[in-house]
């Protein structure tokens, strides 16, 4: 078994909020103790509604935010040892406003290749060619080069934000909603081209977003968050096929789609709306919305249990589920 | 800020305030830069009793004082000073005041509440004031003045510099810049500041405007450019007690410094329309 | 033009003043919307579809304004109607909502009285039935403990909550058209199935006609019996909301349903590139002569680049009426 690339255990980021003056401290746990890995060449799809902690993970992995509990380690080290350049080199992100994520005053040239200076890579010739050889990846043109942001359409800025991403040779890229922003028809290149790299580059990907079918199309692994907390996490098909977790069922039976129309079944359908990170409720976060509710899940917090080989859910029922 | 002759004017289509506004702005820096070859007469030493107080006219277009130096050739010469210190001390709050709100909207915590809280003191004391004090330590002359202009209106610039860095450290390109690697210090200088330089530009240019009055004021108190040196503010000083009697010393260096206030206020107003993303007449 | 006819959208066109010229931004739309029917318009940001909406509404703001055609409302032509008889329609006969509560709701008003003013305005109620009528409509848009929720200021409630109370405003006076312009796409998932129920069971009780606008071809043939497509300013095809899906027309439609990865495609067919649409979304100042899909189209030929394609019925089904803009449909 390949040696993870990335290795969580039991992270939580919690913030203070408010102040001891007005309303008092309380503390926002936005990560709640998760335990994931992503090997090396794979891509981990991560499934949640806002306000269940996936962009605090992203910004921890990264190294932006400390860890209020628990380790992360890339590449074998742990982060807190790494120097800030060295995490660099090894994950890097793609962001979901293409339009916000570009600094509108600098050129594409300039953009690709300061973080190759930053990072030592001093010779001319090397930085243009290493930042041409990007762009043609990315499916960019040369004479795009000395152009800056508003010149380019949504996907074309998208392209530069991955080749941004890329440029230092990265092996773990997160990507936050990488196509939300994006018109329609347009999306369909950039998830090619996101699967394409991954190949050629041996990238792994962690893949956050909201639309189930990016997710099921691009994903090897699956991990579903609800309010802080790893609920459910598998192999695609597992997930897709067979989840175990009330909520996970909940947000496929949510998807519109018209050739599924007789699948969707009106009880596995969630309530209301996802409470307050501020005020999860006792014992499983997921009880005021489940239609499976029952006493327990009111005063036992159920654990991340194995249901099948590589397929974990922390729901009380979830052996008679599915 | 004193910017009382915008306020009374119905406010002009962008365009418009910015050509005017350059216009004046562009006459007085020619005027300053081009001093030695359009002045009629040295202003310092070219003092002749027996022209003394002969009213505008062909032979002296502005008139002379009661020493008969030409009265326009030192309105020419004037315009070097009030410009000196004008842009000088506005460089000055710039640097001071851009680097305190950069540093503290970027890094936050007990700096920026040190900032925040010697930014109000300042705003909190009037600047003429504190000008003065700086003025009486350090004594009249031209560095002085700098100095004194230089170091109490840095407040503005450092309130902006600090609002626009809270509005644009979420964006997606300064948090890839920290994912990258750049250090703070170069994410304030290549990814903050140029896209925060448009306020700051409109806000030193009418603090220009401001810090030429403030000129005027302290040298017609005493306390600026010292006799027989010429600036706007020292000639209407000198002129203070024969405003009755020889109107025209005071009337010219009094239109000179009208003309220049409102050329730089309606230059930073004009500018304001151009550069400012929330303004409504910039295209996207 | 059908009996039971609710809204007839005639040869509509919507100019925008530009620097120097005049663009048209939409064209040529034309559609009918049955009473009780739902309807959805489809289509990228940039197509004309919400200006359609805000057209109908008779809200277009400079630079947009009304350059042709007739909007009829229950046979009475509306595009030309005074502002004060188009805010009596609005509310009483048309109900609206946006994809940002927040910014159609009064921040310094609570939730109550903003819905009870819909009462006394348009149905001359007293004020203290009005807020008893609000309390009701709370509780029909399924606002749990509506009693204490009617004296909540907006802010205080989450955005799905916040697009409930937009839904009872919309519905209070029962007005015969809906027009929901994006309802769901601030809202997470799981709030955004229930709020697409919850609006289509309410319409369905008070014979409430919809006109749904959205980006998601998906969700629009899930809540609609007829769907048409916009591209660039046009309508390029109208279908019954099944055959969309099955059996789209036009090659932009095509390319819209084959371009995104659905839920189950993987197992049946493993992980096969997505097909996609090549090139970009024109700009308005550049709408290309001709057919607007040409520069993209698959099967762009010499008479897509010079003539604009006319409208072909399609064998209607179920009596909808379908039509396809396309030179090379099928």
């Amino acid at each position: 078994m390949a040696e993870p690339l990335l290795a969580l255990d039991d992270l939580a980021v919690h913030f203070k909020v408010g102040s001891a003056l007005a309303g008092g401290v309380h503390t926002l746990k936005a990560v709640d103790g998760v335990t994931l890995d992503v090997k090396p060449g794979e891509c981990l799809g991560l499934v949640g509604e806002s306000g269940c902690g996936k962009s605090t993970l992203a910004l921890a992995i990264m190294g932006l935010i400390p860890p209020t509990r628990g380790h992360i380690a890339l590449d074998g080290r742990d982060l807190a040892q790494r120097g800030r350049l060295e995490t660099a080199r090894t994950v890097q992100m793609i962001f979901q406003d293409p339009y916000a994520s570009l600094n509108p005053r600098q050129t594409v040239r300039r953009t690709l290749a300061d973080p190759l200076r930053i990072h030592g890579v001093t010779d001319r010739a090397e930085v243009e060619a290493r930042v041409v050889d990007i762009m043609a990846k990315v499916g960019l043109r040369p004479e795009h080069a000395d152009r800056y942001p508003h010149e380019f359409s949504g996907g074309q800025r998208q392209r530069i934000g991955i080749a941004r991403a890329l440029i230092l040779k990265p092996k773990l890229v997160i990507c936050d909603e990488p196509v939300s922003a994006l018109d329609v028809s347009i999306r369909a290149q950039i998830i090619n081209l996101l699967l394409e790299l991954k190949d050629e580059l041996g990238l792994a990907y962690i893949m956050i977003s909201h639309d189930l079918g990016v997710v099921e199309h691009v994903s090897d692994r699956v991990a579903v968050m609800y309010l802080g907390r790893i609920v459910e996490q598998g192999g695609w098909q597992e997930i897709f096929e067979n989840p175990r977790h009330p909520y996970t069922r909940a947000l496929i039976a949510a998807i519109p789609d018209p050739f599924h129309r007789a699948a969707v079944s009106a009880r596995a359908k969630a309530r209301g709306e996802v409470p307050s990170a501020l005020d999860p409720p006792p014992g499983c976060h997921f009880h005021p919305r489940c239609p499976l509710k029952a006493d327990i899940c009111v005063s036992q917090d159920p654990p991340l249990e194995p249901v099948a080989a590589g397929h974990r859910a922390a729901c009380h029922f979830r052996d008679r589920i599915g | 800020m004193t910017l009382i002759p915008i306020k009374l004017m119905p406010r002009l289509r962008g365009g418009t305030s910015l050509w005017i506004g350059g216009g004046l702005v562009g006459l007085a820096v020619f005027v300053a830069i081009a001093a030695p070859l359009i002045a009629r007469t040295d202003p310092v030493m070219d003092a002749n009793l027996m022209n003394a107080e002969i009213p505008p006219g062909w032979e002296f277009p502005f008139g002379t004082d009661a020493q008969g130096r030409d009265i326009y050739s030192r309105i020419v010469y004037g315009a070097r000073i009030s410009l000196t210190v004008g842009v000088g001390s506005q460089i000055l709050n710039s640097l001071i005041g851009v680097s305190l709100g950069l540093t503290a909207g970027y890094w936050g915590g007990w700096w920026d509440d040190f900032v925040t809280a010697l930014t109000n003191l300042m705003l909190a004391i009037p600047s003429l004031i504190f000008a003065l004090a700086i003025m009486a330590i350090l004594g009249p002359g031209l560095s002085s003045l700098l100095m004194a202009l230089g170091l109490t209106a840095w407040s503005y610039s450092c309130r902006i510099a600090r609002a626009q860095v809270l509005s644009l450290k979420s964006q997606g390109y300064i948090q890839a810049a920290r994912i990258l690697g750049y250090g703070d210090l170069r994410i304030m200088f290549t990814q903050v500041l140029p896209n925060i330089l448009g306020p700051l530009i409109v806000i030193a240019t009418l603090g220009m405007g401001t810090a030429i009055l403030s000129e005027a004021a302290l040298s017609f108190l005493g306390l600026g450019i010292r006799p027989p040196f010429p600036s706007w503010g020292s000639m209407l000083s000198e002129a203070r007690d024969q405003i009755n009697t020889v109107p025209w010393l005071s009337i010219f260096p009094g239109v000179a410094i009208f003309l220049t206030v409102l050329g730089l206020n309606l230059l930073g107003d004009g500018l304001r329309d151009i550069l400012d993303p929330q303004s409504t007449t910039r295209r996207s | 033009m059908t009996a039971d006819s609710l809204l007839r959208v005639e040869d509509l066109r919507i100019a925008l003043a530009g620097d120097r010229t005049i663009y048209n931004a939409v064209e040529e739309v034309s559609f009918e919307i049955r009473r009780g029917e739902a309807f959805g318009l489809v289509g990228e940001s940039g197509c004309g579809k919400s200006i359609t909406a805000l057209a109908v509404m008779g809200l277009l703001k400079r630079p947009l304004s009304l350059g042709g055609g007739k909007i009829l409302l229950d046979g009475e032509e509306i595009q030309n109607a005074s502002a004060a008889r188009m805010r009596m329609l609005r509310g009483s006969r048309i109900g609206m909502i946006f994809q940002e509560p927040m910014t159609a709701l009064n921040p310094l008003s609570p939730v109550g009285r903003q819905i009870a003013e819909m009462f006394v305005l348009h149905q001359n109620a007293g004020w203290s039935e009005a807020m008893d009528r609000a309390e009701e409509a709370l509780r029909q848009v399924r606002v749990p403990s509506p009693g204490r929720r009617v004296k909540d200021y907006p802010h205080q409630l989450s955005g799905g909550m916040r697009q409930r109370v937009m839904i009872a405003i919309a519905l209070a006076c029962s007005p015969e058209l809906l027009i929901a312009d994006e309802p769901t796409t601030a809202l997470d998932v799981t709030v955004q199935a229930e709020i697409i129920d919850l609006m289509a069971e309410l319409c369905a009780a008070k014979g409430t006609a919809i006109l749904m606008i959205s980006h998601d071809l998906g969700l629009v043939a899930n809540m609609c019996k007829r769907v048409a497509v916009m591209y660039a300013g046009r309508i390029v095809e109208a279908q019954p909301a099944e055959a969309i899906f099955a059996k789209p027309q036009h090659p932009y439609t095509q390319g819209l349903v084959d371009s995104l990865p659905r839920l189950g495609e993987r197992s049946r067919r493993g992980q096969q590139r997505l097909r996609e649409i090549a090139g970009v979304v024109p700009s308005i100042q550049a709408y290309p002569a001709g057919c607007r899909f040409n520069p993209r189209c698959p099967r762009a030929s010499d008479v897509c680049l010079t003539t604009a394609p006319a409208i072909t019925p399609l064998p209607a089904a179920n009596s909808i009426e379908a039509l396809v803009r396309c030179h090379h449909h099928g």
